[in-house]
């Protein structure tokens, strides 16, 4: 750590040192939106200078509007031609003051045009509130701005980014204070100061970084260009071991949601031998439950839609549950003993239930919202990224597949669904209902492919052809892992999406997948049963 | 015995007569109809999007038929499955124009689909109109393509991010679906940054399957390739189901569109009816149309579709305006000619001017290619995109592109002396 | 174990018999009727039953292995699409310079994807008997080398299914690749003549029809007769007790090699013969729910009986082409209803309920399979 201290201590009271900027504060008359007026501008130009005005005054009053106007939410009224935020309360729209906040009456649609922003403009915006946001009593919106401006920050801000730092309190906010620092002292700073930055921006391993460094080094020379290609390397071989990690991670998650997508399959055709082609299906009616339940709490909770994910799982459970049950009762149980027919009856259901949903809620794509903790990413360290959603997807696969072991382990329905499938007279003989275990398991199967839709609306489209794109990767895992087994299907999952993952870099995404498919069918030569075959005289049959 | 044979017998001659049944029943077509053809899948993979432009068609049928019709006579439209399956599409061709006798056709989505009925349309001269931006590369005498061709695209989309307002973009990836849209869009993109000096090394090609749903590692390559110092930007050809999730990675992994702007030629309202777009903000799309845009003929559109349909919050999209052209096209290019015999139409069709929904003006050219504007618009929270920039006026579409030798050197023109959709010199006979 | 099965004679017979007529008569209708006739038969008929007899090809090859032998292969349209690629390929390379680009060696989409030469396996199909080894030699290749590992190591049942259906899957991706020289996702189009005869003549569709009704005719006299020999009543042997064979001493892989690699040459005959009628051959064809939907046509006429797959083939096509003009909406529900309904209705399909009704079953496999 104190290899990195030093140079940062130089680096800062240099920063010190320099004269304070000619802040233009802004006169004690500048008080309302005259102050504003810039961002009326038509062109882009015009209002990115208007917006590193206001930044530069550094007046705090301006974030609000440019928050706004970031968010979409400044508009110009077309009575007036004045600059009001407009906020939505309870399903109406409201004209607001940027500056006082005061609300100045009810908006009508179409009375106002937007100020449009642009990338560049977008970009410019989050610098200036950065700049504007440093002292804030916040840390996560210190965090933020800190990071906002490690690209843009110019020598000006040098003296208040010093002033952050030495004031900070929190460590996290202190290290991207000190990472936004050095960057700016390498874009605006003498070649003795640039060598201090590269010593601190070396112990970074983030891909900004690394970009910032590949920048630098197309102007340096001499010995800076020599410590910038030194502190890229090293970046660069952290970055690919943490490469390894993420590649590993997402391997994982996509063995997760192969798991989460096959096991129900693993019940239904694995345990109860239906060729269940309507399985993807069932995977698609707990995904448009999602989204029903969404509608629902959003109608009714609009403030809960965020935990309307958390309560759609028993939900989606129910629903695929409940019509697994009718499916078995109704046509599936008809067909035992004769299997490769429940394809044929499965098929012509999946036909049917895709032009169901295609009926009722149409063609096109659901939207299923994201609760906020379950978008974004968690940084470890830069180099190495884990998207919410998938961590939670990997959870959520784990969870259902503990439950189910544990289920058909340790319960007595449990005991008896093992019994009838393994010897269904004898089971009927000591008095277990083998007709009612049928539906309890087909019903079971089919409820967990419905939890499966719930996780995969949220990484995938919400439409009739969702469960299609799962199906045939979906008997793969379970025919790879070995039918009748659920733990084969953990096994066959995840490293069919481990193998997935480490292909793909190699040798993109298709040759990857057929790669993976030429393996599968080699590997049941070698083992025809699968991974984990059951072993005994029923497999004969 | 004799049951057995019969039943034999009779089940032939059913699968026969019932064969047959099809050709004969709709031979009693009114003369007093002009009837329309739909070929768009209403099932499979494509249904997502070609529904929608099925109700397109039903719905300006139904609005010319209140308005009184064509040349004095009802407006039928009818509608087919070819269910996203292409061989299917030259079937239920052939079966519109020969059994059903209509006098045009609006279809087809993908670029195989149209291929697979081409010949058709060309066989039996018949009229198709093709509503969405394509590779190029084609003119039939048989096709109205009135979606962008890739200088109506992608090229002003390049330009944009290129300049100044798009971030100055020196380094691009090239992410597509496999199929030829893509390749030959990113082969003319290649050849155009090349004549803009950029390098080879520069560029980043990558192709997934169809429905591709594991953007993982590509998403994390972007990253990396994007983490060199130059300024990159990415060019998605994605298509269809595969755009949401690779969007939904793309907000979650971070990537903000002020670092890593990402234009899209296949996105439009209707893919993003089904994401969240907060953190999409700043990508990019190009396209002639956008439903954000402010014009009086847009407004009245939007209001006609929401009420035919019956919902006020469905979007409407690029191909639909396209769609809206050509029927208005083939319709005034009826009345000029007095018949909807398929060689006066298209003599008719040359130089049919229609306002477009942007406010401009859409002229076809004799190439069967459109006169549209270029606009490109950046995606905003509540799913819209707003206009960031756009052409001064409108492009002519270029049915063979100036970037690939081959195609640079033909002529498409259906004009005397040319006559021809792909023609070196012209051909003076017909 | 359900009894051996056979048609008789006669009935095979007489089905040839009104095979063979419907194959002359047909073209005849087509071809020399006037149009103005009732008895006339137009030429969208014409070619949409000669894309018919094509599937009952296709069905007959795999009844010949699920019916007979119990090898269920979910991946047979791989072995369609493969001998329909080999047509196709012959078919481009009569397009000769008249592409678009007009270059002579070069099919279009290779032009502009910027292939300087024809790819080696390119090559030798400009003749059209080289090709049409191909379509024989290609898929019975194919199916031979996975066959043979798979039989070996006694793969079976579902597991056997399961892989065929990634191995189409597997060629469907590698297909749509641009970088194949396939032609990616559009497949292989725009064919102008075959033998020199224009694809769009009347009399090259009545002819293309005649060839599908003579293919069909010699795959169903060619299935009856292995089924009716000793051959077929190992195969049966092997469909309903594989290991009792075994221990008869039958070399049980040998004769699941056989009939699979047979049924796979058949069913690229039947692709071959498919893609001149549609004019398109691309990757949608190694779609796996294509290859279930042939096992359905089987299933739906009568699993096991020959007729009952082509009569499953022609009627579940019939319908889907009346369908998806009359109900466009809503024609799926229709089909899957048929399907289901069949199932659990007609166990033994339409021609078993036939013959069930003219009280002398053709005793189709039942039980266990």
């Amino acid at each position: 750590m104190l290899r990195t201290i030093l140079p940062l201590l130089t680096l800062l009271l240099a920063c010190i040192t320099l004269q304070p900027p000619a802040t233009a504060q802004t006169t004690a008359d500048q008080t309302g939106t005259e102050l504003l007026d810039g961002l009326r501008a038509k062109s882009f130009k015009a209002k990115i200078a208007a917006v590193e005005k206001l930044a530069a005054g550094g007046d705090p009053k301006v974030a609000a509007p440019l928050t706004a106007m970031l968010e979409g939410r400044l508009h110009i009224r077309k009575s007036d031609r004045a600059l009001v935020i407009l906020e939505k309360r309870d399903g109406k729209k409201f004209f607001v003051d940027p500056i006082s906040g005061e609300t100045l009456g009810e908006a009508k649609s179409r009375s106002s045009n937007k100020v449009r922003v642009n990338n560049r403009l977008r970009g410019v915006l989050r610098s200036a509130l950065g700049t504007l946001t440093l002292f804030s009593k916040d840390p996560d919106i210190r965090l933020k701005a800190a990071r906002a401006i490690f690209k843009s920050a110019d020598g000006n801000s040098l003296t208040i980014l010093a002033k952050a730092y030495l004031d900070e309190t929190d460590d996290d906010v202190r290290e991207a204070l000190a990472r936004t620092v050095a960057a700016t002292r390498l874009r605006h700073g003498s070649d003795d100061e640039k060598m201090a930055a590269v010593k601190i921006l070396t112990d970074f391993s983030d891909q900004g970084v690394r970009d910032l460094l590949a920048k630098a080094a197309l102007s340096a020379k001499g010995d800076l260009a020599k410590a910038i290609s030194l502190a890229a390397a090293s970046i660069d071989q952290r970055l690919a071991f943490f490469g390894v990690l993420q590649n590993l991670f997402q391997g994982i998650s996509l063995g997760s949601v192969l798991l989460l997508a096959a096991i129900g399959l693993a019940i239904t055709f694995g345990v109860m031998g239906v060729i269940n082609m309507a399985h993807g299906e069932m995977v698609m009616l707990g995904a448009y439950t999602t989204h029903v339940v969404q509608v629902l709490v959003l109608q009714h909770f609009p403030d809960a839609v965020t935990h309307s994910l958390l309560l759609s799982i028993p939900v989606a459970f129910l629903v695929a549950g409940l019509f697994g049950v009718f499916l078995e009762r109704s046509v599936i149980r008809f067909l035992y003993g004769r299997p490769l027919e429940t394809l044929l009856a499965t098929w012509g259901l999946s036909l049917m239930l895709q032009q169901f949903v295609r009926s009722i809620f149409g063609p096109t794509n659901r939207e299923v919202i994201a609760p906020s903790w379950m978008s974004g990413s968690i940084e470890i360290t830069g180099g190495l990224v884990l998207t919410n959603n998938r961590i939670c997807i990997i959870i959520f696969a784990a969870a259902v597949f503990l439950t189910l072991t544990l289920l058909i382990r340790y319960t007595d329905f449990g005991l008896r669904m093992r019994a009838v499938t393994q010897n269904r007279s004898m089971a009927n003989a000591v008095g277990i209902r083998s007709n009612w275990i049928d539906a309890m398991t087909f019903g079971l199967g089919s409820g967990v492919a419905g939890l499966a839709g719930v996780a995969l609306s949220q990484i995938d489209n919400v439409s009739p052809n969702l469960g299609q794109g799962y199906i045939i990767d979906s008997f793969l895992v379970v025919v790879f892992g070995g039918v009748g087994n659920l733990w084969g299907t953990l096994v066959g999952a995840l490293s069919l999406g481990v193998a997935n993952k480490f292909l793909e870099p190699y040798t993109g995404a298709v040759l990857a997948k057929i790669l993976i498919l030429v393996l599968v069918i080699l590997f049941i030569q070698k083992r025809p049963r699968g991974l984990f075959a059951l072993k005994g005289r029923a497999v004969e049959n | 015995m004799i049951s057995r044979r019969n039943a034999l017998n009779t089940l032939a001659a059913a699968a026969l007569a019932a064969g047959i049944g099809i050709g004969a029943s709709p031979v009693q077509a009114a003369e007093d109809t002009i009837k329309v053809g739909v070929l768009h899948s209403l099932s499979g993979t494509m249904a997502i999007s070609e529904t929608t432009l099925k109700d397109s068609v039903l719905m300006m049928v139904e609005n010319l038929n209140k308005s009184g019709g064509l040349l004095g006579k009802k407006v039928e439209a009818v509608v087919v499955d070819p269910a996203s399956n292409w061989p299917l599409f030259a079937e239920k061709a052939r079966e519109l124009i020969q059994v059903n006798k209509v006098d045009v056709v609006f279809g087809c989505w993908t670029s195989v689909s149209r291929k697979s009925v081409l010949p058709v349309f060309e066989e039996l001269n018949s009229m198709l109109f093709y509503p969405v931006q394509y590779e190029g590369e084609e003119s039939s005498r048989n096709v109205f393509y009135t979606g962008a061709a890739p200088n109506q695209q992608a090229i002003p989309a390049v330009e944009y991010l290129m300049s100044e307002d798009g971030g100055g973009a020196k380094r691009f990836v090239l992410l597509g679906t496999d199929y030829v849209y893509p390749r030959t869009t990113n082969k003319i993109l290649r050849a155009f940054l090349h004549a803009k000096g950029i390098s080879d090394a520069d560029i980043m090609e990558e192709y997934t399957p169809f429905g591709h749903s594991d953007w993982q590692t590509i998403v994390a390559s972007v990253k990396k390739f994007a983490s060199q110092g130059i300024k990159t930007a990415v060019v998605s050809t994605i298509n269809g189901d595969a755009n949401v999730p690779f969007y939904k990675e793309l907000g979650n992994q971070g990537i903000k569109a002020e670092d890593i702007p990402v234009v899209a030629f296949s996105v439009g309202e209707e893919e993003l009816a089904g994401l969240d777009t907060k953190p999409l903000v700043g990508h990019l799309a190009a396209w002639n149309y956008f439903m954000s845009v402010d014009a009086p003929e847009n407004d009245a559109f939007i209001k006609t579709w929401q009420a035919y349909i019956g919902n006020d919050k469905r979007v409407t999209n690029d191909p639909m305006e396209a769609t809206y052209i050509g029927f208005k096209m083939w319709v005034q290019a009826v009345k000029q000619a007095g018949t909807t015999d398929v060689d006066a139409v298209r003599q008719a069709m040359y130089g049919q001017k229609v306002r477009n929904l942007t406010g401009g003006m859409a002229v076809m050219n004799t190439n069967h290619h459109l006169s549209k504007p270029v606009l490109i618009g950046e995606i905003q929270a509540d799913g819209q995109f707003d206009v960031v920039w756009q052409t001064e006026g409108e492009v002519i579409g270029d049915a063979w592109s100036d970037f690939i030798p081959e195609s640079a050197a033909l002529t498409a023109d259906w004009t005397y002396p040319w006559i021809c959709g792909n023609c070196k010199k012209p051909t003076f006979t017909n | 174990m359900a009894k051996l099965t056979f048609t008789t004679q006669k009935t095979t017979w007489l089905f040839a018999a009104v095979l063979a007529a419907i194959t002359i008569v047909v073209p005849i209708l087509n071809l020399a009727v006037p149009e103005t006739s009732a008895l006339h038969v137009p030429t969208y008929i014409l070619s949409l039953f000669g894309k018919y007899l094509a599937f009952a090809l296709l069905a007959l090859s795999v009844d010949l292995i699920w019916g007979y032998c119990g090898i269920l292969s979910l991946g047979h349209g791989a072995f369609f699409a493969l001998g329909g690629y080999a047509m196709g390929m012959y078919l481009m390379r009569q397009i000769g310079d008249r592409g678009v680009y007009g270059n002579p060696e070069l099919p279009d989409f290779m032009v502009f994807l910027d292939w300087q030469e024809l790819p080696w396996y390119w090559l030798g199909f400009d003749n059209f008997f080289f090709a049409m080894a191909m379509v024989m030699l290609v898929p019975g290749a194919l199916a031979f080398i996975f066959g043979w590992f798979a039989f070996r190591s006694r793969v079976s049942g579902v597991y056997l299914s399961i892989i065929t259906q990634a191995m189409t899957f597997a060629l469907m991706l590698a297909f749509f690749r641009n970088d194949m020289g396939f032609g990616g996702n559009n497949g292989l189009t725009d064919f102008k003549e075959i033998l020199g005869f224009d694809l769009r003549s009347q009399g090259t569709r009545a002819g293309l029809f005649v060839a599908s009704g003579v293919a069909l005719l010699a795959g169903f006299l060619i299935c009856r007769a292995i089924v009716a020999s000793k051959l077929g009543k190992i195969l049966v042997g092997i469909r309903d007790a594989e290991s009792r064979t075994r221990f008869l001493g039958y070399r049980v892989e040998h004769y699941k090699l056989f009939v699979f690699t047979l049924s796979a040459v058949m069913a690229g005959v039947a692709g071959a013969l498919y893609v001149p009628q549609v004019g398109i051959i691309n990757p949608g064809e190694f779609a796996p729910g294509n290859s279930i939907e042939i096992v359905i046509w089987v299933a739906l006429g009568g699993r096991g009986t020959l007729i009952g797959a082509i009569m499953g083939a022609i009627l579940v096509n019939l319908a889907k082409s009346y369908l998806t003009a009359a109900f466009p909406e809503v024609w799926l529900f229709a089909l899957g209803g048929l399907f289901v309904a069949v199932t659990l209705l007609l166990p033994k399909g339409v021609v078993g309920a036939v013959g069930i009704w003219g009280n002398m079953g053709a005793r189709a496999p039942g039980g266990k399979s």
